[in-house]
Order: C-alpha cells, then sequence, then structure tokens
C-alpha cells in the first residue's frame, strides 16, 4: 500500500520510551526507521524488562517498542564510526535523539553540527524539562515529571494523597508530540528546503495532557482540584454519577447525564440530596455514595441492560480477559504476530491509525543489536 | 513562518477528542473553521466542568477551540450544506466525529466529500469503529478506559477499578487523528494526493496501553496486580511510587533497595540484596519504604537522594509548580483574547519548532462570529443567490 512516509530516512538515536515511541509510529506511516545503537548494549531498553520477560535476548518491552526498525552499531566516541554515522545523517531525512543536554555538542552532532552535515535535516530532541532552567539536568523519568507537574492530584480519591497515571504517560505523549512535530516540519520542509528543529519535553507534554483543567485553575482564581472522598470517584471536576460503582459481581462506570432521570430508572431515592441542578457538584460525594448503596443490589448485567435500555451512557467495567474477548476488540483487529527467528512469532499491538481503509499492519520484529550494520554499511557506501 | 500555513481545516467535531487534533493543526498554522449548529454549537460549550463558565461558555470549550473560527450553520437546510461544500471544495483537511451513519445521512461521508474534492484528507473518530457490534455505543471517555482494562492499572490493589482523571482516552484518539493527518499532509504535499484518517477511540486506548497489553497477550493471560500499597506501575517492583514524608511527599523511580537503605538510613532495606525481591516482595519492602520515610521532610530526603543519583522527585501540586523556576522558564501559559475583548490565560502548545514557540493570541470564537467573513471570502454569489 502506498503509505504516506515511504521514502523517508530516520536516523533514531533515542532510548526507552518516548523518543522510540514517535519513532515506531513514523516506521508504520513508512518511514525507515534505523537505530543507531552503542554496540554490545545498544538501547537501554533491551534489558530492561516487566515481569521477567524476555525474547530470545532482549526484553518483551523493548520488542513492543521497536518493531518495524533496523539497528546499526555504532561507537560515537570512536572517530571512524562517527565518520560513518556523518555520511548516513547526510543522506537522512529525520534524526532524533534524548541525550542530556550538552551530550551531543561534545560529539558535534548538535543540531548546528548537523546542518552542516546535512542542511535539509529535521533534527528532533527530547528533554525532561526543556533545555534551560533549573530542571534541565535532572533525569527525564516517567512517574518523576508526573510527580512535578501537579498530575498526581487528579486520580483516585483525596485520603489517597498523588496517586500517579498506572502507565508512562508522559513518555508516551510526549512521543505523540514528537511525531507530530517532526511531520509538521516535514511538511514545512517540502516548501522550504531548508532543515527544521523540532523539540518537545515530558514536562510540556504532560502539561498539555492537562490543558483543561489547568485552564479551569488559571481562570477560577487557582482553585486545586477537588477530588471526591467517595471511592469510585473518575474526575475530580465532574459531578455525580460521573464514576465507577460495584455491583453484586463487578463494577458498572456511568458517564456523565442526567441524575434525576438516572435514579428514577435504577430506583435510587436522592429527594434530600438534590434539590437543584448545582446539587450534582454540591453533594457529589455523598450522592456517589447513594448511588454505590443501589448499585451494590443487582449485578452488572442487569444495570447495563437497563440503564442501556433508557439510552444511559454506562458499561461494564472489564480487565485484559474480558475485554479482549469482545467480539468488537477482535473486528478492530487490534492484535498482530511478528516474525521473529526460525518461525516464532509473538504478538502484539497494531498502529492505531486506519489510513485509506486500511490498518497499517507491520510484521518485521525488533531487530537484534546491529543487525543491520553490514547491509547499512554497504548500500550506504560507509566504509 | 508556521509549518501548516496556507492549510484550510473544516471540523464539524464536537466535544474533546477532534477538536483537540484541530487544535493542534492550528498552532502549527493550520486556519480551521469550525461547523457548528444552529444556535446551539459544539455541545462542549455549554458541558460545564467545576460550574465555572467564563464569558458564557464553560472552560473546557475556550481551552480545546481557541485559535479557531466559528460558522453557524443549519445542516437540515440545503442552502446551508451548498455553503458548507463551496468550503469544503477549497479546503485541505475535513474532521468529524460523529456516531457511524450520521454524516452519510448530512451527506459530508468520505464518498460524497471526495467527490466533491478529491485531494482533501478525511479524519474521523468514531468510538468503536464503522463496523463492529459496537458501533453504535457513546465513544465516552470513562466508558471507554473502563471497557479497555485502562482502571485495573492506577491506585492500589485493593482500590478496586481506578480511573485516569482525565479524559485521556479522547486526547489519545485526538492526537492519533493529528498524526494520521500531518503524514497525508505531507504525502498531499509531495503527490498532491487525498487520504481517509479513521481513529477508533478503542484502538486509540490499547495504543496507549501498548506495553502492558503485549504483556498480557505474550505472559498466558495474566492480569496485572498492583501493588498494596504506593503503586505507580503494576508492573515494576520497588521502590517505584510515591511516598508521604513528614512534611509532603517523595517519588521514586528506579533504584537498587540496599542502595536506598544505605542512603536513607534504613537497615532493614539491606536485607534486600537479591535483584528479584524488589518485584517479588515489593509489597514489603514498600511498607518499610513508607514507614521510614514518614519520619524526615521531604527536603532532607532529596538532599540525600539526588547528590547519590537516585531518581527522585518532589510532588507538587499546581500552586507549587507555578511558582517554580523550573515551570516558568518553559512559558507555557498565554493570553488569548476573544473578538469582544474578553481575555483569558490557557496553556501553549506543547511542541517548540526552530526554537520558537507554538503561541496564539486569537480566544476560542463566538458562536457564528465568523460568518460573514467566511461567506463573502468562499462562497460565490451563486450560492448566496439561492440562499
Amino acid at each position: 500500500m502506498n503509505r504516506p512516509l515511504e521514502g523517508l530516512l530516520v536516523l533514531e538515536f533515542c532510548q526507552f520510551l518516548a523518543g522510540p515511541s514517535a519513532g515506531l509510529k513514523l516506521a508504520d506511516l513508512g518511514a525507515r526507521v534505523i537505530k543507531i545503537e552503542r554496540p554490545k548494549t545498544g538501547d537501554a531498553c533491551r534489558s530492561l524488562s516487566i515481569k521477567n520477560l524476555f525474547v530470545d535476548e532482549d526484553s518483551l518491552l523493548f520488542h513492543t517498542i521497536n518493531r518495524n526498525k533496523e539497528s546499526y552499531a555504532a561507537d560515537l566516541k570512536n572517530p571512524e564510526d562517527l565518520e560513518r554515522l556523518k555520511k548516513l545523517i547526510s543522506k537522512a531525512d529525520v534524526m532524533t535523539h534524548n541525550f542530556r543536554p550538552g551530550v551531543m555538542e561534545k560529539i558535534g552532532l548538535d543540531y548546528e553540527n548537523v546542518q552542516s552535515i546535512n542542511p535539509k535535516i529535521v533534527y528532533g530532541l527530547v528533554t525532561g524539562y526543556g533545555s534551560e532552567g533549573p530542571w534541565k539536568n535532572k533525569p527525564g523519568q516517567d512517574l518523576l515529571v508526573q510527580s512535578v507537574s501537579g498530575l498526581t492530584f487528579l486520580s483516585g480519591v483525596d485520603v489517597d494523597g498523588p496517586v500517579p497515571f498506572g502507565l508512562s504517560v508522559s513518555d508516551i505523549m510526549c512521543g505523540n508530540h514528537l511525531a507530530q512535530g517532526i511531520m509538521a516540519a516535514l511538511i514545512k520542509r517540502a516548501k522550504t528546503n531548508k532543515s527544521v528543529l523540532v523539540e518537545v519535553s515530558l514536562l510540556e507534554s504532560i502539561l498539555d495532557v492537562q490543558f483543561e483543567v489547568l485552564t479551569t485553575y488559571l481562570n477560577d482564581g487557582g482553585k486545586l482540584p477537588d477530588r471526591s472522598g467517595a471511592k469510585g470517584s473518575a474526575h475530580a471536576y465532574l459531578s455525580a454519577p460521573y464514576g465507577m460503582y460495584q455491583t453484586n459481581d463487578g463494577y458498572i462506570a456511568m458517564a456523565m447525564g442526567n441524575l434525576p432521570n438516572i435514579c428514577a430508572i435504577i430506583n435510587c431515592d436522592i429527594t434530600d440530596l438534590y434539590v437543584e441542578a448545582g446539587s450534582a457538584f454540591e453533594n457529589r460525594d455523598k450522592l456517589i455514595v447513594r448511588l454505590a448503596e443501589t448499585f451494590k443490589k443487582e449485578d452488572t448485567k442487569h444495570w447495563v441492560d437497563l440503564l442501556e435500555g433508557h439510552g444511559i451512557w454506562c458499561a461494564e467495567v472489564l480487565n485484559y480477559q474480558t475485554a479482549t474477548a469482545l467480539n468488537t476488540y477482535k473486528s478492530l483487529q487490534i492484535e498482530q504476530e511478528l516474525d521473529l527467528d526460525e518461525g516464532k512469532k509473538i504478538k502484539t499491538t497494531v498502529s492505531p491509525i486506519r489510513l485509506d481503509n486500511r490498518k497499517l499492519f507491520a510484521s518485521k520484529a525488533a531487530p537484534k543489536l546491529g543487525f543491520d550494520t553490514a547491509e547499512i554499511n554497504k548500500e550506504f557506501e560507509l566504509s | 513562518m508556521l509549518p501548516l500555513e496556507d492549510y484550510l481545516v473544516i471540523d464539524f467535531s464536537q466535544f474533546l477528542s477532534g477538536p483537540s487534533a484541530s487544535l493542534r493543526l492550528a498552532d502549527m498554522g493550520a486556519r480551521v473553521i469550525k461547523i457548528e449548529r444552529l444556535g446551539v454549537g459544539d455541545i462542549c460549550r455549554t458541558l460545564y466542568t467545576s460550574n465555572l463558565i467564563m464569558n458564557g461558555e464553560s472552560s473546557v470549550f475556550h481551552a480545546i477551540n481557541r485559535n479557531k473560527e466559528s460558522f453557524e450553520v443549519d445542516l437540515k437546510r440545503e442552502e446551508d450544506c451548498e455553503m458548507v461544500r463551496e468550503l469544503l471544495k477549497k479546503a485541505d483537511v475535513m474532521i468529524h466525529n460523529f456516531r457511524p451513519g450520521v454524516m452519510e445521512r448530512l451527506g459530508f461521508d468520505y464518498q460524497s466529500v471526495t467527490a466533491l474534492n478529491p485531494t482533501l484528507i478525511y479524519g474521523e473518530i468514531s468510538g468503536y469503529g464503522n463496523n463492529t457490534e459496537w458501533k453504535n455505543k457513546p465513544g465516552q471517555d470513562l466508558l471507554l478506559q473502563s471497557v479497555t482494562g485502562l482502571t485495573a492499572l492506577t491506585g492500589n490493589a485493593d482500590s478496586g477499578p481506578v480511573a485516569m482523571g482525565l479524559s485521556i482516552v479522547d486526547m489519545l484518539a485526538g492526537a492519533h487523528l493529528a498524526q494520521g493527518i500531518l503524514a497525508c499532509l505531507y504525502r498531499k504535499a509531495l503527490k498532491n494526493e487525498g487520504g481517509f484518517v479513521q481513529i477508533s477511540m478503542m484502538e486509540s486506548a490499547y495504543d496507549f496501553q501498548f506495553e502492558t497489553i503485549t504483556t498480557f497477550m505474550n505472559d498466558g493471560g495474566s492480569l496485572p496486580q498492583r501493588s498494596k500499597r504506593n503503586n505507580a506501575n503494576a508492573y515494576l517492583g520497588a521502590p517505584y511510587g510515591i511516598y508521604q514524608t513528614e512534611n509532603g511527599y517523595l517519588a521514586l523511580a528506579m533504584g537498587s533497595i540496599p542502595q536506598l537503605g544505605n542512603l536513607l538510613g534504613c537497615e532493614k532495606l539491606e536485607e534486600y540484596v537479591e535483584v528479584s525481591e524488589a518485584f517479588d516482595k515489593r509489597d514489603e519492602i514498600k511498607a518499610i519504604l513508607a514507614d521510614h520515610l514518614l519520619s524526615a521532610t521531604t527536603e532532607k530526603w532529596l538532599s540525600i537522594l539526588e547528590p547519590a543519583d537516585i531518581w527522585c522527585a518532589d510532588v507538587l501540586n499546581w500552586n507549587a509548580l507555578m511558582a517554580h523556576e523550573g515551570f516558568k522558564v518553559l512559558k507555557m501559559v498565554q493570553e488569548v483574547e476573544m473578538i469582544d475583548g474578553y481575555k483569558y490565560e490557557t496553556t501553549r502548545c506543547p511542541i517548540r519548532i526552530d526554537g520558537e514557540l507554538l503561541t496564539s493570541a486569537i480566544g476560542s470564537p463566538k458562536l457564528g462570529q465568523d460568518n460573514e467573513k467566511i461567506i463573502k471570502e468562499f462562497i460565490t454569489q451563486h450560492t448566496i443567490a439561492n440562499a
């Protein structure tokens, strides 16, 4: 198929999640992505496992983030390797890195220097906290960025103290933003024929994730978010019934909706707590507790059938086992298989973007460290 | 010069997912025209968050729709549809997030619109795709979090399901739509071809979970187990989490347990010498750590850990964050102004291009504020005569 970024060459000097997740998006959209990795160790993510899961010598985590890419091993401190890399950079369209400030300057591969090697390069830079200010040398680690950004006061209930999102949300959103910035830069370059610098940081990205609630905070006199004390509440700024409620056999999620209407349907008396529309905010915690008493009495299916029959927005709360068994999960073709050596396969997700009526399947597994070095040397006449 | 200067985006979408994508395109330089329903507009205008109404509309609407124009139309009137078709003929991108079938009824589905303008890029967001059992279910953020297993990752083992306290799936779907559109705009710049970009919130929610769901797929289908306390990632061992101190909180990322014990003066931790214990015994390690960290201030612990290169941080709320030089230096807050002179503060685009911040001083539009200008600029006299 005709993938939009076909013909583009991306050199990825990034490690871990943020930068490489952007590289994966570009690869699925058609670009050729070559990871530039340190000999012997490579991307540190190769040895960073979760639940100690490895595929051959690399972690499953590395395989998830780095499928559909090639690997070129080079030591940036070795002058011969560096010369080869400069030659490769001169033929690339995009390069990305997430080294701490100063590292690429020392090697001579900072934006200024790379422009003289390739005046049409799109240069993507990922940092933790930007390139200036007191935090610029802090480690760009997801949980720490979540912690300084105020995000941890939005989830869970007030007595929990700070509750981080249970995924590397700063890394992932920053990767999304890097991919967007690089593609915008490629569009700009198509018109100007000149190099473009794209900069993102984990902190700016996680602040962007909070743009709605931060805008509220900036215009309501600086009121901090007021999470509910009632278990299951799901948003510090939304009124009852928004949240998840335990039933006889599981949990039901309730989106925003007309509270008196919902309570009439489920036969829950709130007349003492709900006197006007504003009560849904003012008495949020008491209302959530009251609703919870009713939802406990029947099983989830009973409530979902009843409420959906009345057009109320709700859903059963599922785990990975029940969620992946859904027909809709299967129809959307969320999974794909990657081909490993000797006919072995692993499963992972596909790009979430459907383009020109097709899913962007890509069965190429992550590369072994330096797997493509010789081939790339030959192809680009580097040695 | 902004990257998307000279591009025209016609945006029929409402709420957050689609409009967050067009906001990004607007900040990158595109001209975005919202197509809004006569008399009502984007429902987000009246979707009040925390009861905060700013200049007659919800704070959320102002955050999502700054830097855009508003064209108020009645798509049940043929004359109005004709004007919208005129606009689409000149547009580069069109976006909608109606439920499957609605655009077919209105005559603005992919087939119809690309017949008018073959090089247009057509972007749409649904909850669950156009051809699935759940295609007619509402694509609402909390419900998507709930049906994709996401609520089993945050909070502690005994917390029950815990939502991420923001409309994260909406934002991911918007980010993915923007990516698909940008990729197609690049292709269009080279080959002058149109494109069709479809995003479903369910696929976006799983893309967000690609690490954990891939683990589930290859691990015999075992479910994520959050730690009993101080959980920050179901799949990571101690110390990963946030801990209370004498006067606040401390976030700790990865680190060797005996080394931490040594630095913090907590002998009990020095016994956990096996690397695998950090995961296998994380509940007891976290309990020891939590008790110990209560004995001194956050500043004290940071002054010990940071010089030793242990990855840690203070936990800030927005007041503390915004007072900090590390935040101020980012210049993340900008002021924008509406057509009637109403000003408000909001955040800017998080991406920098060529060292420049992508700021814009234009606030959100009043419903229909740009009708006259748009008609004058884009609609031929013939169409107006019929209107």
